[in-house]
């Protein structure tokens, strides 16, 4: 299955006068797992925002499957594309949030439904199915009927993992998944991102847990002050980084945690 | 520890207690009590009493004539009447300000302006003087036509008076009075939702629209509806107003059967009575509604009234027993 291309094309994006992205490249294969590690405000939420267009970019392109996302372009220019048209495209691409922002008046069966019936308008009991389907994936089908503040913060998660993949999408951005969570919370959620990974979908992940970018990531890209400095397997950036400003990095992380 | 414990056949608390204190683990649990609740509830039950009686006795209020006219045919008329304009403006009023919300908080200049200026012109006008100039609109125009302005192209026209009868003048004025307010109440609602739910709808490609209605707005409603129910309330008072139109609603019904009896002070009692009761179901209906939104706001549900007054009584009858 050859779905799930990502390629991100010299990204440029500034907030005013401050330049977030400074022309970010990347590629990512289908099925692959990429970790995006960085110091805070390097930039990589913003770099997660423009895949999937919650956030303009000021130059450059990023396209899924050979797709470009949210501009069609156009005798040499990029037009941006209509509401509809970037929903459809979004559709394709999940999006897990650090504070999960689940639907706090829906139930978690309800949150997960909510986008294949008014998104994509399926039949409601079909929709139903699918999301018990999805919290069986997740480990929560007993807790299908609970609103999301009666969950913990690692079952919150989980339902929105639940809700992203409800689509069936492409690829799917985690954007700090944990980083809300108490450490004894982290794990569940961590396995279940671990068995997503192994389903052959793309996943993009931000993220602070060395342990798991190192188990579960096909590759790591680390970023500092709106560029890419540099990228590899775990072993190559966890064993042998070539960069300072990787080395700098990852020192500041104790040593079991990313020791091979 | 709970080796020794077990070996040695007797109770010995995991943790050593201080010495010399008590075995509290032992003694009954007791709810806080609250004596000067009582006594202010003793207080009250004084004074409601002591209202209530000077109302029974004293003569003057006529409670006789109160209840000839309380459900008098003319009454129940304007009594019918004032709920239609309650309910005809309070409902196109609330649309339309939920519209002007949204507009307000849309990307589009031209939409925020629109709406800006709405709030502005019928919040800074006496809705007295919007009411007057809705009826008397006849006599600054005197036909109401569409068609392409500035030129004689017309697809429609008739004289403004058999367009703007007293009803169509009040729920005009009601109605736009209301939603300029409600836009705001509204908007404040809309406002008090995290960002973070929209881009999570947005992020799932969820339609505008839907993101409005089925994830902004059910969380607005929390903050809205107290605001709201409070402007509804106000409304079917406010409805009162429309006496200038010579309209026939509860209040002007009633003044004109009192210019007719001289039964002033009953009459107006009847009108009060009238109000109250609308008052107290709109409050009763708030309750529910106000839980209805709070679901999945707070952790459980607390029970209503009579599920706690049921609970209380199942309690102390099984005491008695
Ligand atoms: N909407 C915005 N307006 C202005 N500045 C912004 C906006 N969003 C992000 N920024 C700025 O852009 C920079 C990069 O932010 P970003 O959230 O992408 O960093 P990050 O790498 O995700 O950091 P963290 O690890 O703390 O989440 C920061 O300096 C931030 O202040
Ligand atoms: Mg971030």
């Amino acid at each position: 299955m050859t779905r799930g291309l990502v390629e991100i094309v010299d990204v440029r994006k500034s907030f005013g006068t401050h330049e977030v992205l400074k022309g970010v490249s990347l590629t990512v294969q289908p099925g692959e797992v990429v970790v995006v590690l960085g110091p805070s405000g390097s930039g990589k939420s913003t770099l997660l925002r423009t895949i999937n267009h919650l956030e303009r970019v000021d130059g450059g392109y990023v396209a899924v499957d050979g797709e470009v996302v949210g501009y069609r372009p156009s005798r040499g220019k990029l037009h941006e594309l209509r509401e509809h048209e970037v929903l459809k495209q979004r559709s394709e691409i999940g999006f897990v949030f650090q504070a999960f922002n689940l639907f706090p008046h829906l139930t978690a069966l309800e949150n997960i439904a909510e986008a294949l019936v008014y998104a994509q308008r399926r039949p409601k009991i079909e929709a139903r199915k699918r999301a018990l389907e999805l919290l069986g994936r997740v480990g929560l089908v007993e807790r299908s009927q609970a609103y999301p503040r009666q969950l913990s913060g690692g079952q919150q998660q989980r339902v929105a993992i639940a809700r992203a993949l409800a689509l069936d999408p492409k690829v799917v951005l985690f954007d700090e998944p944990t980083s809300a969570l108490d450490p004894e919370l982290v794990s569940e959620v961590l396995d279940v991102i671990r068995d997503l990974a192994s389903s052959g979908t793309t996943l993009i992940v931000v993220t602070h847990e060395l342990g798991f970018a190192r188990d579960v990531a096909d590759r790591v890209v680390f970023m500092d002050d709106g560029v890419i400095v540099e990228e590899g397997t775990p072993a190559q950036i966890f064993g042998a980084p070539r960069e300072d400003r990787t080395r700098a990095f990852l020192s500041r992380f104790i040593e079991p945690t990313f020791q091979i | 520890m709970s080796a020794a414990s077990s070996t040695a056949g007797a109770v010995v608390p995991a943790w050593p207690r201080a010495a010399g204190r008590p075995d509290y683990a032992s003694y009954a649990v007791v709810p806080a009590r609250h004596p000067w609740r009582w006594a202010g509830t003793a207080v009250v039950a004084l004074v409601t009493a002591a209202i209530i009686w000077s109302l029974a006795t004293n003569p003057r209020w006529e409670w006789g004539v109160v209840a000839q006219w309380f459900t008098a045919q003319s009454v129940l008329t304007g009594l019918a009447e004032t709920l239609k304009l309650t309910v005809v403006a309070g409902t196109l009023g609330f649309l339309l300000g939920f519209v002007l919300a949204l507009m307000r908080l849309s990307s589009s200049p031209l939409l925020v302006g629109v709406a800006w200026t709405f709030s502005w012109i019928f919040r800074s006008t006496p809705l007295l003087v919007q009411l007057l100039l809705w009826y008397n609109l006849g006599y600054l125009y005197e036909k109401i036509s569409l068609g392409i302005p500035f030129t004689d192209v017309r697809f429609f026209e008739a004289p403004t008076t058999t367009l703007i009868s007293q009803f169509a003048a009040a729920v005009l004025g009601l109605t736009l009075n209301q939603a300029a307010y409600s836009a705001e109440i509204i908007r404040g609602g809309i406002l008090s939702v995290d960002h973070g739910q929209l881009e999570a709808a947005a992020a799932l490609g969820i339609p505008a629209w839907r993101r409005s209605t089925r994830i902004v707005l059910p969380q607005a409603m929390r903050a809205i509806l107290p605001t709201a129910f409070n402007e509804i309330i106000g409304l079917v008072k406010g409805t009162s107003i429309v006496y200038v139109l010579a309209y026939s609603e509860l209040f002007y019904t009633v003044q004109v059967i009192y210019n007719r009896t001289q039964q002033v002070l009953p009459l107006l009692l009847v009108a009060t009575v009238w109000y109250v009761v609308i008052t107290s179901v709109l409050s009763v209906a708030q309750y529910y509604i106000e839980r209805h939104f709070s679901k999945g706001a707070v952790r459980t549900l607390p029970p209503t009234p009579l599920q706690r007054a049921r609970a209380f009584f199942s309690v102390h009858a099984k005491g008695i027993r």
